[in-house]
């Protein structure tokens, strides 16, 4: 362990120069638990969320150009989901990046959520902070758009954009689950479709029935590419909400405290044992505390 | 593993490997798909950015005996020779020998049981914990089929 941490301050020292090799084996040595020492100070994130086959992907994609032509450095972690069954991943958000491929300055990184049960995995933040002292200036994070993948990038990225489509039911949904109320900025796509501008109508209405609402609802195109500079210009002007600190630090500790139990050596063994009944809830997590406080997790 | 799935040339068809990226998730793998016609280099830089052990690269249209040795090529002299490289799609048996000269370590025709895929993956990780050689800049000894 000591030694691939040395190495992954080394990595860090040759991707801060710009090395992309150095860089894409930082971020591997990140997910595998070697973190170095990283300054962790100021990081420009984006978090964007919203169901899946929205258009999240073809819709960063569309920003990459923007924020090129202002001459940022754009970093992507695009999540996608791990299959509980086989534990495999289909990780294909790129496919829809155009610029993702050739450029210099993007770098899109494909992560799979893995057993997390928020859908985030929690070295999610350390990327984040990597990629910033590289030298990226716009870090985008897609998530998988469901389950509570939702609430928990709260916890991971500055600002949170939620985007949602024609189809009625992907707003109830945000609705039910508080996304609504949290998103920094709300935009409805695929404006290019029939239903979409009835959307907007209802996301207004469920957002004018709170009082001192400021946020607009933008409707854009991420295929034909309308309405995108727009909804750029309300990402750059929006604050970051300090008020929002507690939400953030909550959705942080959960997603570590999650990870800690899902890494627990013994989880299956206590699984089995909860299964047959021979132990309650209580006492698995009870002797799961200790053995993780007593470091023989 | 962490795998790419490329399908490079300009056939538009790629059914045969979004088939086979599914069949590898299936089989525990974390599989990046590039989407079609991707160039040498474009394929390259996703091996480089997303840090995959394994390249995977489907073809139909001839593009085995231009664009992969190029592919190889490039990986070798971007500091990638220790990704593994098999290929699939409509290969005649007489260029076999040319792509494993090359170091691609196993070639899959139309129609390869997923499951033999599969089991040239475990073999692939098996050589690798045990430090040999199955890299595409390294020995070109072994291969699979
Ligand atoms: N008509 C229309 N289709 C779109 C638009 N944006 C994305 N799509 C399509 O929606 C599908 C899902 O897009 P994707 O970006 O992968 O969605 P994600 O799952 O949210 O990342 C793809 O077939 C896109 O081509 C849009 O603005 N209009
Ligand atoms: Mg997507």
């Amino acid at each position: 362990m000591a030694l691939e941490l040395s190495e992954a301050q080394d990595l860090l020292k040759s991707a801060k120069k710009g090395d992309r090799r150095s860089l894409s084996r930082l971020m591997t040595y990140i997910e595998s638990g070697n973190i170095p020492n990283l300054e962790r100070t100021q990081c420009w994130t984006l978090g964007i969320t919203g169901p899946p086959g929205v258009g999240k992907s073809t819709l960063i994609g569309q920003m990459i150009s923007h924020w090129l032509a202002m001459g940022h450095r754009v970093a992507v972690l695009a999540l996608d989901p791990t299959s509980p069954v086989s534990g495999g991943s289909f990780l294909a958000d790129r496919v829809r990046m155009d610029q993702a491929d050739m450029r210099e300055d993007v770098f899109v990184r494909s992560i799979a959520s893995g057993s997390n049960t928020g859908g985030i995995p929690n070295y999610l933040g350390e990327m984040c902070f990597a990629l910033s002292e590289c030298g990226w200036t716009r870090i985008l994070i897609e998530t998988i758009g469901t389950g509570q993948s939702d609430v928990r990038i709260f916890g991971y990225a500055q600002r949170v954009l939620l985007l949602d489509g024609p189809d009625r039911g992907d707003i109830i949904q945000a609705e039910k689950a508080g996304i609504l109320e949290l998103a920094d900025i709300i935009a409805v796509n695929k404006s290019d479709l029939p239903g979409s501008e009835s959307a907007v109508q209802g996301l207004k209405l469920s957002l004018g029935l709170s009082e001192n609402e400021k946020r607009e609802v933008h409707l854009v195109s991420a295929l034909e590419g309308n309405g995108i500079a727009d909804l750029i210009s309300t990402i750059e002007s929006c604050e970051v909400d300090d008020s929002r600190r507690m939400i953030r630090m909550r959705e942080t500790l959960i997603s570590n405290w999650d990870s800690l139990l899902l890494n627990h050596s013994q989880i299956d063994l206590y699984l089995e044992k909860l299964c047959s009944g021979s132990i309650t809830v209580n006492d698995a997590i009870n002797s799961m505390i200790k053995e993780i406080i007593s470091g023989g997790k | 593993m962490r795998i790419v799935i490329a399908k490079p040339g300009l056939d538009g068809h790629d059914r045969g490997a979004k088939v086979v990226a599914r069949a590898l998730r299936d089989g525990g793998h974390d599989v990046i798909y590039t989407g079609l016609r991707k160039t040498p280099d474009e394929i390259v830089r996703i091996v480089n950015d997303e840090d995959a052990e394994i390249l995977g690269l489907s073809t139909l249209s001839g593009a085995h005996d231009s664009l992969i040795p190029k592919i190889c090529q490039k990986l070798k002299i971007s500091d990638l020779s220790n990704v593994v490289v098999f290929a699939g799609g409509i290969i005649p048996d007489r260029d076999r020998a040319d792509l494993h000269n090359l170091g691609v370590r196993a070639v899959f025709g139309p129609g390869t049981p997923t499951s033999d895929i599969l089991h040239f993956l475990e073999e692939v990780k098996s050589r690798k914990n045990n430090g040999q050689e199955v890299g595409i800049g390294q020995d070109p000894g072994w291969h699979w089929n």
